[in-house]
Order: structure tokens, then sequence, then C-alpha cells
């Protein structure tokens, strides 16, 4: 056995050796696949072969290294970017290496790589024409450079898995790639379509699967650097709100500390949130820090929010319900109040929908390292946007853009929360290092990561409609309160043929920092538009899978969704009491996307939501495995909210601030998912990441009104009495 | 104080306050950080590591309770991620963000030892110790039976 001793004194040295840090050299997996390495941020370099454009090098040996320019936060950017580049450049898929783009020098180029955010699902949906077209253009010009070595026209070139070839000529990538950087196209290729793809289409499995079972993957919350030390931060628990003081004497003399910081509160361009007042305790590891923190006596002033709560929003957005809102341009038709106040013999059907503020909660806690010195600053932060970051950090530290690197590590998950460079986090994180003048990692607490996290916006409808004669509605009225113009998402976009329709918002000033949160927006009103339909539905008559083809008519985007979950799901609504099945289907990042939910609800109410089956036209598919996984992770991610989430306000700040109480679907609560793609194949790409989010609380909200004959209108669900005799 | 750790059969002499949570005195003082931090009070399950073979969390274990102990991290479980459960892991692609994995793993490696073959039921009474947000849990539990599979071969 060996035998280390790891004393104060030899820390640095001993860290570095065993844990790795910016000085440890890196070495590709061998695996007989298309590979990354642990740390795929540290940038390619000449020796890794000669740069045909920004986007790819070719080693000597033929080897292709991708450079990725968004992150991986378990979606498989990693994985689909190389995909997209590899289809056009035509390289055997062994043959591929992939690496995290250099954000320093896409600031440094003018946005070299067009756009490093990694968001609202874009990444295939929105990114592969450019992405396809670095491809293509490199395979062009590898082509043009054996057509001259060779003297033949390029059209008479054929690039194929790493090889050129012309009549009985032939040479590798490898050995055009150098004369293939220097040509300059007259006019570039365009990208193939769908139906050339020779590698588009396939499932292949994620490239950063086998360094995530052993530990190896680096996260941003792994960052070693020679130096660092450690900050525990609370910021202001209500929003907003100042730090009026602290007593660092309290804390002085315990182990490790090195001082108590003051942060201060700075607004983002937008006048947003970014930094909010709070205070940092610093020390040589993290659990001193925190610890001494906790001890730390800090006194609050919580400012004008402080009685804000979810009882209090409640009642302010029922009072926004009774007056009238800004109407939207989706409304049509005639005068739907004078329709509903007068409907003759026409059923009138009326509810009201809400939804709570949720977190994102990722695994990994919000945190960055950085490092301020005089001529240059060094990012690890996990950031859906390393350009951002780069310019946050920037800008907090005073540093020229170009000297400052953002390194792009794996992230523990995103959805939304690592939006705009993580900016609380990394700004604290500048800020610390810039005054210690050494390498600082902050890591946030758990409560401090739900405290601060930026939240889910709340929405609340009121929905009311006249049925016609048929049971189908002939006017259709809807008035929503939220923090944001998303909380009419999926609702004015609705795809129901009705001939009149109005739609209201009010949207509505809160202390509470919002983002997006994997499907914003529909996420919430999946549940809340397409639970009223079920109503309006089943008040006409209809079974409500018929409704949806029948409201859909002539729409074949939806209609092909609608009718691969009734050919595959089953759906029965005759089913035993205690039983239910319920459809919902929504639009989202340019997907449509459908669900049917059966559960089992026991007579003292106990829900188990027994399967999902879901259908999805995002019109392509790249990889059918990864996509497959993606829908199971975003039906399980809007279940959790549904059935088990719900962020409580009190006195202006979040009450439930870790697992015990912020609670989430586990193993023993997830169904089985059944994927269907229900493709037509057309000229939009729909998104993946996202889409399964929307319907599928809707649908178990309507599988359990089917058991129980009890109308989920509010979430979570746990907190709903579903017993029934 | 210093304290003596036997960690994948490497023995380390750290300098900590004896009540500092194991958790930390791998990431922070030894430099594994394949074991995560989650949540700091034993409910998500990121931290989980083996302790004389036991899942264990590791947030919430003061690093005095695993002196004399033998001490098993997700980079100690094998060589070259050749544990059954690592392999079968792989083989499912079951990661997506792969934050919450390691915890994952380590808690299915320790059913595995006692139930080899666990039903259903079996594998969702221990892995509900774990949270993926990610929503890996289908293929985490099929990944359990192909490991069981593997292990039994």
């Amino acid at each position: 056995m060996t035998h280390m001793e790891i004393t104060r004194r030899n820390f640095i040295v001993t860290t570095v050796a065993a844990g790795g840090g910016m000085m440890v050299g890196f070495h590709w997996a061998t695996a007989n696949a298309a590979a990354i390495n642990a740390k795929p941020w540290l940038n390619p370099t000449d020796k890794d072969g000669v740069e045909v454009n920004a986007w790819l090098t070719i080693d000597p040996e033929g080897i292709v290294t991708i450079r990725v320019p968004h992150t991986e936060q378990g979606q498989g950017a990693l994985t689909s970017v190389p995909m997209m580049i590899a289809e056009e450049l035509h390289v055997d898929w062994k043959q591929v290496r992939a690496v995290f783009a250099d954000a320093n020098r896409h600031v440094r180029n003018n946005n070299e790589y067009i756009n490093m955010s990694t968001s609202g699902s874009n990444v295939v949906r929105s990114r592969h024409p450019h992405l396809m077209q670095a491809g293509a253009s490199a395979r062009e010009r590898l082509k043009e450079a054996a057509a001259k070595a060779w003297g033949v026209p390029r059209n008479q070139v054929v690039a194929k898995d790493s090889t050129l070839t012309s009549g009985n000529r032939r040479g590798t990538y490898a050995e055009f790639a150098t004369a293939a950087a220097g040509i300059r196209l007259e006019e570039e290729p365009k990208i193939k379509k769908p139906e050339e793809w020779w590698l588009l289409g396939q499932s292949i499995q994620r490239l950063d699967v086998p360094l995530k079972v052993n530990g190896s993957a680096q996260y941003s919350i792994d960052t070693r650097l020679p130096g660092m030390v450690y900050a525990a931060v609370k910021c202001c628990p209500v929003p907003w709100g100042d730090l009026k003081s602290f007593n660092f004497e309290a804390i002085k003399g315990r182990p490790g500390v090195i001082g108590a910081y003051e942060m201060k509160k700075v607004p983002n361009l937008t006048g947003g949130p970014d930094m909010q007042s709070g205070v940092a305790v610093v020390a040589d590891s993290y659990y001193r820090a925190k610890t001494a923190l906790d001890l730390l006596p800090i006194e609050w002033d919580l400012g004008r929010n402080a009685n804000v709560s979810t009882q209090t929003m409640a009642e302010n957005a029922t009072r926004l319900l009774g007056l009238p809102g800004e109407a939207l341009g989706e409304s049509k038709g005639g005068d739907v109040f004078a329709m509903i106040a007068n409907p003759g013999t026409n059923k009138v059907v009326k509810a009201e929908y809400s939804r709570p503020y949720e977190a994102h909660a990722r695994m990994e806690p919000a945190n960055a390292t950085v490092s301020v010195t005089a001529d240059r600053v060094d990012v690890y932060t996990p950031s859906q946007d390393q350009s951002a970051a780069l310019r946050l950090a920037a800008a907090q530290s005073g540093m020229d853009p170009k000297n400052v690197y953002v390194y792009t590590t794996f992230i523990g998950g995103a959805f939304g929360g690592g939006g705009g460079g993580n900016t609380a986090v990394t700004k604290q994180a500048t800020e610390l290092s810039k005054q210690l003048g050494r390498p600082v990692k902050v890591v946030w607490s758990r409560e401090e990561d739900i405290l601060q996290g930026k939240q889910r916006s709340p929405h609340t409808s009121r929905f009311e409609a006249v049925l016609g004669a048929n049971g189908l509605p002939t006017a259709f009225f809807s008035r929503s309160v939220g923090t944001e113009t998303r909380v009419t998402s999926g609702i004015e976009d609705n795809p129901y043929n009705i001939p009149n329709k109005r739609f209201e918002r009010h949207v509505v000033a809160s202390h509470i920092p919002t983002a997006t949160h994997r499907a914003p927006g529909t996420n919430q009103n999946g549940f809340i538009f397409e639970g009223f339909v079920d109503e309006m539905a089943l008040a006409g008559g209809w079974n409500p899978l018929d409704w949806r083809l029948k409201m859909t008519e002539g729409q074949e985007d939806w209609q092909v969704v609608l009718q691969t979950l009734k050919d595959k799901a089953g759906y029965k609504t005759n089913l035993p009491k205690g039983q239910g099945m319920g459809v919902a289907v929504m639009e989202d990042h340019a997907s449509i996307c459908g669900a049917c939910v059966t559960v089992n609800v026991t007579r003292r109410g106990v829900l188990t939501i027994e399967k999902v089956v879901v259908a999805i036209n995002s019109q392509h598919v790249i990889n059918p495995l990864n996509c497959t996984e993606q829908l199971e992770g975003a039906a399980c991610w809007e279940l959790t909210h549904a059935w088990m989430g719900g962020l409580d306000l009190k006195g202006g700040q979040f009450t439930n601030l870790n697992f015990d109480t912020y609670q989430m679907m586990r193993i023993n609560m997830m169904p089985p998912v059944e994927v269907h793609f229900a493709l037509t194949k057309g000229g939009t790409w729909g998104g993946m990441g996202e889409p399964a989010g929307p319907p599928t609380p809707a649908a178990a909200a309507n599988a359990v009104f089917q058991a129980t004959g009890k109308r989920m209108r509010t979430t979570p669900f746990r907190n709903h009495d579903l017993s029934w005799t | 104080m210093a304290l003596t750790l036997n960690v994948n059969n490497t023995s380390y002499t750290v300098d900590v306050e004896a009540d500092t949570p194991l958790l930390w005195v791998l990431r922070d003082t030894i430099g594994l950080t394949g074991t995560k931090f989650g949540c700091g009070i034993a409910r998500c399950g990121a931290c989980t590591v083996h302790i004389d073979g036991q899942a264990q969390k590791s947030c919430n274990t003061k690093v005095s309770a695993a002196v004399g102990a033998k001490v098993t991290t997700i980079e100690g479980l094998s060589n070259n991620s050749t544990h059954p459960v690592q392999v079968a892991w792989s083989e499912m692609g079951v990661p997506q963000c792969g934050y919450c994995q390691s915890g994952q793993i380590m808690t299915a490696a320790a059913l595995l030892s006692k139930r080899p073959r666990p039903t259903d039921t079996e594998i969702d009474e221990v892995m509900v110790e774990n949270i993926c947000r990610c929503g890996t849990y289908l293929r985490i539990r099929q990944a359990i039976h192909r490991a069981a599979e593997i292990g039994t071969r």
C-alpha cells in the first residue's frame, strides 16, 4: 500500500499531483470509438494536428479533433456537435475526438464560433446549419487540395471515410490537411439534406459516458488550483435586501479562517439581479469556511419585500384575475365576454389553475473558481454560456476580456440554471479573487443554492369557455398572471380551432429573480392549459383524445402526434375506478409532444404513475438513443415538480431549501417511459431536451381525474387528497 | 489533528478536525473529487462511498468514524471501470449530466454485493436514497439488472 502524508505545508504540491490541476497533462481515452478526455476544456494545440478551420484539426494519424462551442450538461452536445460535423466531413466515427472550443478565442475573434450559449434546446435545432457548414467547408477544402495536386476538377474527388479518391488516385485527409487549411473556396458548400445522411439518424452513445462511471469527469466544482482558497457565501435571504453588519471577531480564531468579506450588490446590464448583498467567509478548506460562516453573526436589512409570501402573491393573482389584462395578438373572432355572459342554452365551463415557484436544484450546487492576477483571469464555472461568463468576469475584475479565459467543464445539470454565465456565483468568485490576490473557489450550500437561485415563475390562469351544440368550444377566454411574459406560452399559441378566443395576461413585478427552467413557460402551462382542455372535452361529452384530434384537424404536425398516441398507447376512458389514463399535448421549442399517462390511485389516495407513453414530432432526429434518454429525463423532470415540488415563500424568502423539504421524485416513483417518434420531416428541426416535460404532468392529472373524479388544478399533486370510495 | 485513513488501499495521513465530514476530506484534502457534494444532509446520495463495504453518505460521516476502516470511493471501485456496475452503466449509457452517478454506482455496487440478483422492488428500496435530477432512473434500474447478469456470469 502506498502512503501519502498530507499536511498543511505540502498541501498544494500534493494535491496537484493527486487531484490534478492546470499543470497536469492529459491523455486520450483509448476506447475503440470516438472519445473525449476527462478535461475536454484543455484546448487543442498545434500538436493535435492541422487546423483546417476553427472547428476542427486533423492530425497525422487522421484523428479529427472537433471543437464543441457548447456545454455538456447531460443533453449530449459533446456528441451531437461532433456527429453533425463528422456527417459532413465524412470521417470514420472512431477517428473523432471532441474538445470544448476556446471561449477566449471566440471573444477575441469577434464571435468566431457564432454562439456559445447552450440553452433553448438550440444546439441541434438552431445551430445545425453553421455546425454542419463547418464540416462541409472543411470537406470541400480537402477535396480542392487533392484536386489541385492531382490536376482534376474538385467534383471528381470523392471524400469518404477520411479518404480522398479520384480514379485510381488516393490520399488521406491527413495528407491534405495542411494544403486544405490554406484554401479559400469561391463559394461555400450547402449542407446535406436529411435523405443524404450516413451518420446522422443513427443511435450513437454519448462520448461522455465512460468518464461518468469512474469519477474522472471533471466538473467546475472539482477545480483545484495551486494556492486556491475556499469561500462560503450567504446573501440576504430576501433578494434585494442588504447586509447590515457581521461580526468577524466571533469566528476570527477558527481553524483555517482567512477572512470575511462583504459582497456588494451588482445588478446586471438590464437591471436584473446578479450578485446580491451578502458576506463571504474564506478559509483554507470549504468545510472550514462553511462552518465558520454558519457561526458568523449577521444582521440583515430584509428590505421592503419581507412580507411577501406565497399567500400574498396568490391573493394578488386572484385580484388581478378580476381585472382586465393585456390582450394578446392571437386573440380573434367576436366578443367572447358577451358570448360567455349570454350563452343561451349552451354550457359554460370555468376553472382556475395555478403553479408555484420551482427551483432548478441542479445536483451540482452553484460554484465557481476564479483566479485574478495582474495580467489574466481564469474562470471555471458551470455556465451555460462560457462567453457570457467571460464577459461578466471581465467586467467584475476590470480585466480586458481578451485576457480572460473560461474553461468549459462538465456541468452537473443545467436546466436553465446556469444561463447568462452562471452570473452571481461567478461574480462572487471573481470579486473575492481580485480582493485576495489568489484563486478562490466559491461553493454555495444547497440551502444557498435554492435560496439564491433564479427560480421558475409561478403561473395562475383563469379559463372560461362556451360549448356549442356539438359539445365543442365556440368561445374561449383566458386571463393569466405571472412574473414573466411566458405566463401565456402554450396558451395563446394553442393549436385548437376555436372560432372566438381572447387571451389576456398580467405580468407582475416580483423581488424573486427568475430564469428559464427546462421548457420555461410551457412546463407550467402544460398542466394548466391541458388540464382545462380535458375539462372542456369531458363537459362537451367528448373523449379527450378524440377531442384533441378533432380540434386540430388540418394540422398535420399535431395530428401525427395524437394519432400515434391513439394507435400506440391504448388510451381508454372506461377503466375501473382507481385506474385512469390521461392525455395531453403541447408544443415546446418547435417540437410537438404528446403524452399518455396511466395511473393507479388507491382508495386511500395513494397515487402510482404506472406508465408514460410519449409521442414527439421534432420533424428530424439525429440520434434516436440520446433523444429517447432526453424524453425520459424531461418527463421525469416535470413530473417531479408537479408531483413533489413547490417552493414555499414566507417572509419574502423561500423556506424549503434542501431535499428534505424540497422533494424530488426518486427511483421508486419513476414510471416506465415508452417513446415514439412521429416525424413529419419538414423544414423545421424541433428541440428534444425539453418538450416531454409540458404534457406529462397534465396527462397524469387528467388520468387521476379519470381514476378518482378529482380534478387537480394546483400542484404539487402530493398536497391533494385523492382518496375515493 | 492528524488522522490516518485507508482510502482505495492507499494510506493517507490528513491534518483536519476530527468532526470534518469524510466527504470534504476526500474531495478537498486528498483530492479525490469523484465523490460529489449535493446536499450536505444525507438526502441526495451524491456523496455515497463504501466504508468496509457498506454504502455510506460521506457528507454526514465524520472523518474520525472512518479511521481504521477501509474506505472505497468511485475512483477505487475498480481498475479501468471493470466493476460489473460500471460496465453495465457504460453499456446502458446511464449517465446524463453524470454528477449523481458516482453515488448511484456506489449504492448499486453495495446492493449487488449483498443481493446478487435483486428484484425491481429490492432495487428501488435501496436506490431510493439517490436523487438523479436528469431522470435516469429507468436506465439505472435496467443497468443494475444488467450488472447482476455480468456479475454472476
